[in-house]
């Protein structure tokens, strides 16, 4: 379905039809693999200690528990409002870290490239990774690089392996949710998908939503400064949005999960798209986002700590923890009683009318 | 945010409520026309602050839902040919036809698009042509028109790759059949608000004197939707039945000229074979015979199926009771298959797929026993 032709719809730069493109032999071992890993790849995105990938990368003893994480990455335009491909496959496995209670030290990167993508594109993604692992001070210490024929995968797909050192304390994690325990977000849900929605559907909106792709390591750090002992499970809400999460969590902890409507933070634009899609917030995808469950005593304690990191001034609480009733997770909006909310089913979809 | 909070404010709701409360001396059944309204009064727990007072019976207005098996059958058909795409709108892709839906389709290989906007499937065959493009189009007088325009663009550009599966549905002849069927309960109508911003509300005048039934053209936040309810209970109180405009922020007596006037440019009112209702007079759009070279059916030479000619065996037909939930017969929740074999994952009809479905409505906003 994606067509060369379109390519120059999704990214920034400039792109002509005698633009240098991947071919097929980049990928086959040989000279013009080694000349696009060694000039292409590496120079951009290779740590201090690691300038050229063996075939594993040796890396420093350290005296405490790792966490470990993969994650693949794909993402329809490679370009969006508030980030890329690029800077989305280092803050995703960095997150993923960084929720499971661990300090991001180390990253693999490998690409999937479909044939016939411009060679612009790859180097803007791959600036695009370097910023994202300087900021997230991770170091990328291995690599591949796979070219497929045209069609075979969209563009570029990235996968990324995380290993990072456990923090202590750590989130005892869901099966430890009490009832009364508060539901905490830090800052205005559904940005990213939106983003990419908006995107892709080549729709513009008076009010463009800006993704919050982005680390959440600092937010959790913050947390776990200032009430680590007291937090019961931390996630960042990417697919399936806060709702997905929540479920989740509902069926580990046997507990149902009781939100507020008027509390949730949503951004005008965010509400603006939702409204006219007919979409709901809560099921949207973030990328830079996390749902906390915390001990109530300490909950106004844990929003100001989230509210002192850059980018989470609008945390809220927006509800608790109740025992299992009428639906796993329920909403009380600014009408009528508390109602179930439903559990997401697949990617949302546009309604017609 | 700004046309939205203020028609959703929680103490004006609250007094509305108390207001239809006083008023009714003895149950009344209304039915909201529009899917969007049906989920707005269960979001918001309407139907259950009015238990006893009014029910409230969901009518056909889900536009996917309606949409004949037949039709998504043809849908099926054209996507699995070599060079045609068939583009639709996100809704549609999920609904059974009797072979599967079109997201299953394009899992097997067929060419399926989802657009936003027919204008989005114009422009794709414009940059595309060596692609035959199809949009499939459902909807009521709120989507026809939006569909009229991109056939008239086509024509505009001379494009010869793309043509239109036309599934457009009218409103008002459904309800006629509604009102007029021997098992009928329903003794006012909360009108579809957004199809009135097309159409107006003139037409109704006429039905009501007809049908002696009170219409009031409602809109979908939620004291829109009180104030509607509370415009029909109080005439039926009065024994009046007369058409009112509770929606007039958006709606006017004559509607949207400019697209009344696309619609009669691009379409003919046809018999429409509607889901759940069967063959309904003058109940759906066709392209003009003018415009036949945009006309999926006459490109490809498509024969209208005849209700009774689908395959009956199918399962999906059998069990699935969107008939009898489309007319108010039969509450989503009644329904044997309901949570059970028919669910979001598994529909076996339309109303549990589409976002404006009775049976998705009640899967989303009914309470559950437990966990």
């Amino acid at each position: 379905m994606n067509h060369l032709s379109d390519w120059s719809l999704n990214c920034p730069i400039p792109i002509s039809a005698d633009s240098e493109r991947i071919s097929l032999a980049h990928g086959e071992g040989a000279r013009l693999s080694r000349r696009l890993i060694a000039e292409t790849i590496l120079p951009r995105v290779a740590s201090a200690e690691h300038t050229a990938f063996a075939d594993a990368a040796r890396v420093t003893t350290i005296g405490c528990r790792l966490a470990i994480c993969a994650d693949s990455h794909t993402v329809s335009p490679l370009f969006f409002s508030g980030g890329d491909l690029g800077s989305l496959s280092v803050y995703g496995t960095v997150n993923d870290l960084a929720v499971a209670g661990a300090y991001p030290r180390w990253l693999t990167l490998s690409l999937i490239i479909e044939e016939g993508l411009p060679k612009v594109i790859l180097e803007t993604v791959l600036d695009s990774v370097a910023r994202a692992a300087r900021e997230c001070r991770v170091a990328i210490v291995a690599g591949d690089t796979k070219v497929v024929p045209r069609g075979a995968v969209d563009g570029l797909f990235i996968n990324t392996s995380g290993v990072g050192e456990i923090m202590d304390p750590l989130p005892p994690g869901p099966g430890a949710i009490r009832v009364g325990d508060k539901v905490l977000v830090s800052g205005p849900i559904g940005r990213h998908g939106i983003a990419v929605m908006s995107a892709r559907g080549g729709f513009t909106l008076d009010a463009e939503s800006v993704s919050d792709s982005g680390s959440v390591f600092p937010v959790v750090s913050s947390l776990r400064d200032a009430v680590g002992e007291h937090l019961r499970a931390i996630r960042d809400a990417t697919r399936g949005g806060v709702s997905g999460v929540l479920y989740e969590w509902a069926q580990e902890s046997g507990h149902s999960f009781a939100l507020n409507e008027p509390s949730l933070p949503v951004t005008d634009a965010v509400r603006g798209a939702c409204e006219l899609l007919g979409l709901d917030p809560l099921y949207v995808a973030n990328e830079g986002t996390i749902v906390v469950a915390i001990d109530a005593d300490y909950a106004q304690s844990a929003i100001e700590a989230m509210r002192r990191v850059v980018g989470c001034e609008q945390a809220a609480i927006i509800g608790e923890v109740q025992p299992a009733g009428i639906s796993p997770v329920t909403i009380r909006r600014s009408v009528g009683p508390p109602r179930p909310l439903d559990e997401p089913t697949g990617a949302p979809l546009p309604r017609i009318c | 945010m700004k046309f939205v909070d203020e028609f959703r404010n929680p103490e004006q709701s609250l007094a509305l409520l108390h207001r239809i409360k006083a008023t009714v001396t003895r149950p009344w059944v209304l039915m909201e026309v529009c899917g969007g309204q049906t989920h707005g009064l269960l979001r918001y727990g309407i139907d259950v602050e009015l238990s006893g007072v009014v029910e409230l019976i969901h009518g056909p207005g889900c536009p996917v839902c309606v949409t004949d098996m037949a039709a998504i059958d043809h849908a099926l058909d054209l996507a699995h040919r070599p060079h045609v795409l068939l583009a639709s709108f996100g809704d549609m892709l999920r609904v059974p036809g009797s072979r599967g839906s079109l997201l299953t389709a394009r899992a097997n290989g067929a060419n399926v698009l989802m657009v936003y906007s027919p204008l989005d499937a114009v422009r794709y065959a414009e940059s595309h042509p060596s692609e035959h493009v199809v949009f499939f189009a459902v909807g009521f007088e709120t989507t026809a028109p939006a569909t009229a325009l991109a056939v008239l663009q086509a024509q505009r550009l001379g494009l010869d790759n793309f043509s239109v599966l036309a599934s457009h549905v009218r409103v008002l002849p459904a309800m006629e059949a509604l009102i007029q069927a021997p098992q009928n309960r329903v003794q006012g109508f909360l009108a579809a608000g957004h199809v009135c911003c097309i159409t107006g509300y003139s037409d109704y005048e006429e039905f009501v004197r007809r049908f002696r039934v009170p219409v009031v053209v409602t809109g979908f936040e939620t004291i829109d939707l009180l104030q509607g309810i509370l415009d029909c209970v109080m005439q039926l109180e009065s024994g009046s039945a007369e058409v009112h405009n509770s929606y007039s922020r958006s709606v006017d007596r004559n509607g949207n000229m400019h697209a009344r006037d696309v619609i009669a440019k691009v379409y003919e009112i046809d018999t429409r074979v509607w889901r759940g209702l069967g063959p309904v007079d003058s109940g759906g759009y066709s392209i003009r015979r003018e415009l036949q070279q945009f006309d999926a059916m006459h490109r490809f030479n498509l024969k209208a199926v005849a209700q009774n000619e689908i395959n009956p065996d199918i399962a999906l037909q059998a069990r699935c009771r969107a008939g009898e939930v489309l007319t108010g017969r039969l509450k989503p929740c009644d329904c044997a298959e309901f949570r059970k074999a028919c669910t979001p994952e598994t529909p076996l009809g339309a109303p549990m797929v589409s976002s404006e479905g009775a049976c998705a409505a009640y899967e989303k906003f009914h309470p559950r026993a437990t966990l």
